[in-house]
């Protein structure tokens, strides 16, 4: 519009306008019954985001100059690592759990997290890594999958989101960016779980964990699993192997998020104190034990003494 | 990498070991007995620093042999425990410190109980049900705190044994492939095949 009142115009407000704000983006690529609306875009009306980026020459060597990567545990930003996801795949679909600490350097930041990312009805992501770039690039994904239904009039499958979201981040490899995450969903070909991770690694599989406690759930989770498990004892098992998770590892705790995928989507099954668990077990819910999951609680009262029989008569 | 696993239960304790001596990425010996048998009821699984290993053994070993030389009759698990944990904390504040963690598991003749203590190079001893060392522990604490049970019979004892050892080779990338594993209850040590 503007470069068509120019044409016309030998002295224009208009560019003298557009002189001063030569950052605004220019909005003459839209047709006037357009204008002010983003014509079904959405975000995308002004072509796809990009980020500022600090005005240094090398912009990730900047970001790993001021974050912890590895190297250097002295820097002033602490990026989120201690965590511990899983997620599972059974012949009732899919468990996904995890806890919700939040931890920056040794300091417990929030035991509140949501670590379970609900993309839209039928997906979830789970975050473990840096916060910001899970929820920030799960967040993109959903509306991806939501373009997909659009142009496709079909779901997208678990396979082809987990594919976009890989495809996504190894553009970034080497950048800083901090995820893994497993996208797990039910699509036409069932219960699905993808791992994707920053590296640019992704694989199908029946089950996963990721993140500092990750051994500890895969210990009670392997020693516990079966594909024919009824919906309890799977639920059950997830909340039993974060709760390991969360007891062991100084870096996972406090609640365990599960969620349960099914033909018809997810459905959010509970929120549990770790030590609440410990102590009092998950309460009145589908498959508890009925006692705590702390050791202590279980073995209360047994002896591993052998006295002889003469004796314990005595 | 080196595990070693020990597991309380009725009137017994299970030592386990890997057998794999590594330098570098190169296994030198694949069948290394890495459990020493103290005395008639107690024994040791050690771990850590080639060379310091071994020596430090051995150390313990002929010492513990001379207290009952000395006093004829051994030293109970507890006080056996007690006396190779000072021994590591003198060592510790020494020039060259022993690096070696252990196992130290015993059978309590005058309590009829078992004893299992677990001991790192820092001079940390706890007494616990279960016990263990290397990257292995990181699979197996967490499968222990839901399976073991300290009534369990030694035939159960040893499926517990089987399940972490079966999580280690499962999930650990460079999982020791054979386990030494030795027993020890009222009728003194032996060794047991899984």
């Amino acid at each position: 519009m503007n470069s068509l009142v120019d044409r016309f115009a030998s002295s224009s407000s208009n560019s003298i306008f557009n002189a001063k704000n030569l950052h605004v983006v220019d909005e003459d690529d839209c047709s006037d019954g357009a204008w002010g609306s983003q014509a079904g875009f959405g975000s995308l009306a002004k072509g796809v985001p990009s980020f500022e980026v600090p005005a240094v020459p090398d912009p990730s060597a900047f970001l790993r100059l001021h974050t912890d990567d590895h190297a250097d545990p002295s820097c002033r930003i602490k990026i989120q690592h201690g965590t511990t996801t899983l997620a599972f795949r059974f012949k009732g679909g899919v468990i996904v759990a995890v806890d919700s600490r939040a931890t920056a350097g040794s300091y417990v930041a929030s035991g509140t997290v949501k670590k379970v990312i609900e993309i839209n009805p039928y997906l979830l992501g789970t975050m473990a890594g840096g916060a910001a770039d899970c929820q920030y690039w799960e967040t993109y994904l959903g509306m991806h999958c939501r373009l997909h239904e659009l142009r496709n009039r079909e779901r997208i499958s678990v396979s082809a989101a987990s594919k976009y979201l890989s495809n996504l981040v190894y553009g970034y490899k080497g950048m800083g960016l901090s995820m893994g995450t497993m996208i797990c969903g039910w699509d036409k070909t069932g219960p699905a779980v993808f791992y994707v991770d920053s590296d640019g690694t992704r694989l199908k599989g029946d089950l996963f964990s990721v993140g500092s406690g990750s051994t500890f759930a895969y210990g009670v989770l392997d020693q516990g699993y079966r594909w024919d498990m009824s919906d309890e004892e799977a639920q059950e098992l997830g909340r039993r192997s974060i709760y390991a998770a969360g007891h062991r590892d100084a870096f996972s705790g406090n609640t365990v998020n599960l969620y349960h995928v099914k033909e018809e989507g997810w459905q959010f099954i509970g929120n549990y104190d770790i030590s609440q668990l410990h102590y009092d077990g998950p309460g009145n819910v589908a498959g508890s034990p009925g006692h705590g999951y702390g050791y202590e609680t279980r073995v209360g009262g047994l002896s591993s003494a052998n006295p002889p029989a003469v004796e314990a008569q005595a | 990498m080196e595990t070693s696993f020990a597991i309380t239960g009725k009137g017994y304790v299970i030592i386990a070991a890997d057998t794999t001596a590594a330098r570098s990425i190169v296994k030198m010996k694949i069948d290394e007995d890495k459990i020493k048998t103290l005395s008639p009821h107690l024994l040791m699984a050690y771990s850590g620093e080639p060379g310091d290993t071994l020596q430090f053994a051995e150390y313990v070993e002929r010492n513990i042999r001379l207290y009952q030389i000395r006093n004829l009759y051994p030293l109970r698990p507890a006080a056996a425990a007690s006396w190779i944990r000072r021994t590591l904390a003198d060592s510790l504040r020494s020039r060259s410190p022993y690096q070696v963690n252990l196992l130290v598991g015993g059978y309590d003749e005058a309590t009829h109980s078992p004893s299992l203590h677990w001991i790192d190079y820092l001079g940390t001893s706890v007494e616990v049900p279960f016990g263990a060392h290397g990257y292995g522990s990181y699979f197996a604490l967490s499968l222990l705190d839901r399976y073991h049970n300290p009534e369990a019979s030694l035939e159960e004892g040893l499926d517990t044994l089987r399940r972490c050892i079966n999580e280690v080779s499962k999930r650990l990338v460079v999982s020791p492939g054979k386990y030494k594993v030795k027993v020890v209850d009222k009728d003194g040590t032996r060794e047991v095949e899984l």
